[in-house]
This record gives structure tokens, sequence and C-alpha cells, in this order.
């Protein structure tokens, strides 16, 4: 092997890696906070990679595409959270599961009955094609963009959780939402805007992804059931956690994915165990959650 | 009219019923014990009145207007503010943060200025995280917290529990100054001798009956109840 074939796949790496963060950031928030276990969190992923496919096919432009994702998923998170979701806030767990594992299979079967379930091929926007040589590697820009991309997200989502009013009721929500109410604030107030950003952030990283994979009504799937492993790996209800755990998990497939493809998933699910094992509450959660 | 006026009220967790037709009263500037064995129901009483337990019968009225039924928050806003036992400091947003986060729905909240005067030792340790804290700084944040509220009516829960001696008298003495300022307080205390030397009027509670009404100094009077409730 050469060394090369390694550095690129670290890239690779490095640019799923920053997706899953994103999508799990909305998963891992939503779960702290509200306790809520979303299984319709890849659906959101899903329709948003939609939604840019159809901007981007009439408007040609790749701007306006985004957008497109995070808004229609934005508008569809204040529908799910307003009519479904908020009468099960204090449900247990098993409930909330079928919920939202009924509601993903709803979405996608109507996406698929519009759409059909053939996959279809995202074009890769203009400033996206070629290739940057990096001395020792040509590399594909649209992945080196999308890593710029994620990082501008997270920076913003970063902003919002530690330098606003919303961000400190979220964060103290996260480890105590009884002290938060003690202390004169109306915690459920903040759920909606929660579930709703997360939702967007979801469906604003389908439409970055969607030139790389395309587009099907499944490929919220595989997304959801990595971005649960990365919340794991991180540790629940973490910001930094969700950003570690998405790089870990996106060099992990990566990397596999050079000697043993078919391991790749194998992999992933080896780390998650080994951090089970040896750091139950996550790399960044703190003990006792749950 | 009292600030706090409680009537007959009945407090279950699940179905165990925890409080029988407790009533009491508490006065503008008084500063009100709330003694009895471990299990009496002096913590319930105490998220009873703060909105935490909803009673199933009775009222509770605060400055005159009823609050049972009210969510924490809402009571929060009107000027209760419990300091529970557990302290409850949210451990990973910062000691600053946790003030703040305090202050955020206070209609008069305090400066952070005039919170570290009172508690310098919290000034030095402001950017760290409210899990770093020991037990006696815990202590001294969350009541920093109702104080940033400036809230009218503060319910202190077993504040001196687990603390060391030198802390404790620390703690007794800024108790004391916030009464002497004219705030209103409830306290809950194992510590019966620190209670009786703080408080204008106490209650003992047995079973979730309230089973006396009186002055320390009155309760001083009669050892044998002491003995039987306090076990002092």
């Amino acid at each position: 092997m050469n060394w090369h074939l390694l550095i690129a796949q670290l890239l690779n790496g490095l640019a799923l890696g920053s997706i899953l963060a994103l999508v799990a950031l909305g998963l891992t928030i939503t779960f702290g906070l509200l306790g809520l276990v979303n299984f319709a969190h890849g659906v959101f992923f899903m329709v948003g990679a939609y939604a840019g496919l159809v901007t981007f096919e009439r408007t040609n432009s790749f701007a306006l595409a985004l957008l497109a994702g995070a808004l229609v998923v934005l508008a569809l998170g204040i529908v799910v959270e307003r009519v479904l979701i908020r009468l099960f806030y204090r449900r247990p767990p098993e409930d909330q599961i079928l919920v939202t594992f009924g509601l993903a299979i709803v979405i996608v079967e109507i996406v698929r009955a519009i759409f059909g379930g053939k996959t279809q091929l995202f074009p890769m926007p203009p400033w996206g094609m070629g290739a940057t040589n990096l001395g020792f590697l040509v590399y594909p820009n649209y992945r080196l963009q999308v890593i710029v991309i994620a990082a501008i997200t997270l920076t913003a989502i970063y902003l919002v959780l530690y330098k606003t009013r919303l961000g400190l009721i979220v964060r103290a929500g996260i480890d105590d939402s009884l002290i938060v109410n003690i202390l004169g604030i109306d915690v459920t107030k903040t759920l909606l805007a929660v579930f709703v950003i997360g939702a967007m952030v979801a469906g604003f990283s389908g439409v970055i992804d969607a030139p790389i994979v395309a587009v099907d009504p499944d490929m919220g799937a595989s997304v959801l059931v990595e971005s649960f492993v990365v919340v794991v790996i991180g540790g629940l209800g973490s910001f930094t956690g969700s950003i570690a755990g998405g790089i870990i998990a996106g060099e992990i497939i990566s990397i596999t994915t050079i000697w043993a493809p078919d391991y790749a998933q194998v992999m992933l699910y080896l780390a998650m165990a080994l951090v089970l094992i040896l750091r139950p509450q996550g790399l960044f959660g703190t003990e006792g959650r749950l | 009219m009292s600030l706090l006026e409680v009537e007959k009220i009945h407090t279950y967790y699940g179905d165990s019923h925890i409080l029988f037709d407790v009533s009491l009263h508490v006065e503008e500037g008084e500063l009100v014990a709330l003694l009895g064995r471990n299990g009496s129901g002096k913590t319930t009483t105490m998220k009873t009145l703060m909105g935490v337990l909803k009673p199933r019968a009775g009222t509770i009225r605060f400055a005159g207007k009823p609050i049972a039924g009210l969510p924490a928050y809402e009571v929060a806003r009107r000027g209760v503010q419990l300091v529970p036992d557990e302290r409850r400091i949210v451990p990973s947003i910062t000691v600053e943060e946790n003030l703040k986060l305090a202050a955020l729905t206070a209609p008069q909240a305090w400066t952070l200025g005039r919170i570290y005067e009172l508690f310098p030792r919290l000034e030095q340790r402001r950017r760290n995280m409210g899990r770093a804290l020991s037990g006696g700084e815990q202590q001294m944040l969350a009541i920093a917290r109702a104080l940033i509220r400036d809230a009218r009516l503060i319910l202190l829960d077993e504040p001196f529990e687990g603390l060391a001696p030198i802390i404790v008298q620390n703690l007794i003495a800024t108790t004391k100054l916030l009464a002497e300022q004219g705030r209103t307080i409830v306290i809950v205390e194992q510590n019966v001798r620190a209670a009786l030397a703080l408080a204008h009027r106490c209650y003992i509670l047995s079973k979730g009956h309230v089973i006396y009404d009186g002055t320390p100094q009155a309760l001083q009077r009669e050892p044998e109840l002491m003995h039987r409730y306090l076990g002092v």
C-alpha cells in the first residue's frame, strides 16, 4: 500500500466524519435535553437531500439547494414536533422509538411514492468539480469543501450553544432540567427550537453529502445508525463528543475500507463495543446520566 | 396578610401519602425553621412550596395569590426560590454561567458584582465548572443563585449538611446577615441547635403532620418535646 492512498483515505474519513458529526449533534442534543430517542432523524437527512436535488435541478444553484434542504426540513421539523413528537416527551423510550420509527417509515414511503425508489445522482456543483494538487496527492475539490462547510456549520452551532441565552439553557437543561425549571425557566419552551435546529442541520447535511453518495429514499437509514454509534462513542449530550465521535467513526470506516471494505461497519461496531466496555459514558460524556 | 400562607395541604409521592393537613404561615422578614426527624416530610413540604410537587388538596398563597399547582418555573418567577438539599449545581457549566442562568428570568436580578462581594470565593472560582466545586462552594453558589434572583422567599433545604464546621459557621453568618437585611427565609435543618439559634419561629413536623408552632425560646423550655421529635 502506498501512503498517498492512506492520506487520501484519512481525508475521506474526515469528510465523512464531519457529516456524521453534524447529523449526530442533532441526535445527541435532542436526546440529552428531551430524553427523546429519535429514529426519524435520518429521514431529515434524506428529505434534505431530495429538497436539495429538486432545487438544484430547477435552479442549478447549489447555494439555493443548501438553503432549500435546510428550510424544507425546518418546516418538516416544526410540523413533526408540534403534531406528534411533543406528545411523546414524557412517554417511555419504547413508545418514542416506536413512534419515531413509524414516522420514519411513513416519510420514506411518501418520498418513494413521489420520486421513485431508484438512486438518483446529485450533480456535483461546478465549483466542486476537479481536484486540487496537494503536492504529494491530487484530491477531489468537493470533499475538501465539504470539510470546510462542515467546520463552518459546527462553528455556528458552537456559537449558538456557548454564546447565547438559548445555548446556556440547553447546556444546563441537558445536565439537569429540574433545576433549570426551579430557577424560573420553562425548559419546554426551548424543546421546539432545539428539535427544529437539529432537524435543519440534518437536512443541510443531506444536501452536502448528496453529491458524494447519490440520493435514494433509504439513504437516511445508514446515516442514522452510524450517527447513533457516534453518539455512543462521543458521549450523550456532548458537543465535543459529537465532533470527536464523528471523526473517529469516519476514519475507522475509511481506513478499514483500504484493506477490507466489507469489514468497515464491523470495525465501527467493534470500536463502539470497546468504548462501551472501557468508558460506558462515552469519550466526552458525563457519568451517571440516564 | 402573611407573605406565605399554607392551608391544609396533602402531598403524595405516587400513591404514598406524605403530608397530612399541613398548615403554616410565614411573615415578611421572618426566618422560620422547619424541624423534625428524617422522613417527617420537611423536604416534601419545601418541594410542594416550590411547585416541584403538586399538593392533591389544600391551598398555598404567596403574596396573596394562590400558587398551588403552578409549575416550578412560574412559582420561581413570583419570587419563591428553593435551594435544594442536593444543591443541584449544574456540573458542566461554569460558576458564572450558573449565576447567569439563575438571573435570566429574574425581574430585578442582582449584578454579579454584588454576589461576588458577598461570596468572594465564588469570584475566584467563577470560570471553574460546577462539578469542580467543593461542597461548601456548591452551597454558596446554590444560595447565591437564589440571591441573584432577588427572591422574596428563600427556601433553604439542609444548607449545612455534610459541610466542615468552619464552613457551616460562615454559612450561618451569611444566613443571619440575610435575615437581618429583612429577607424572608424558611430553613430545614438537621442541625437543630444552629436552626434554633437563627430562627424567629419554628415548626415541628412528625410523620407528615405539623405538631408544634412556636418560638425557639418556648420550644427550648419543652425538653420532652425536643427529645421525642428532634432527638436532642
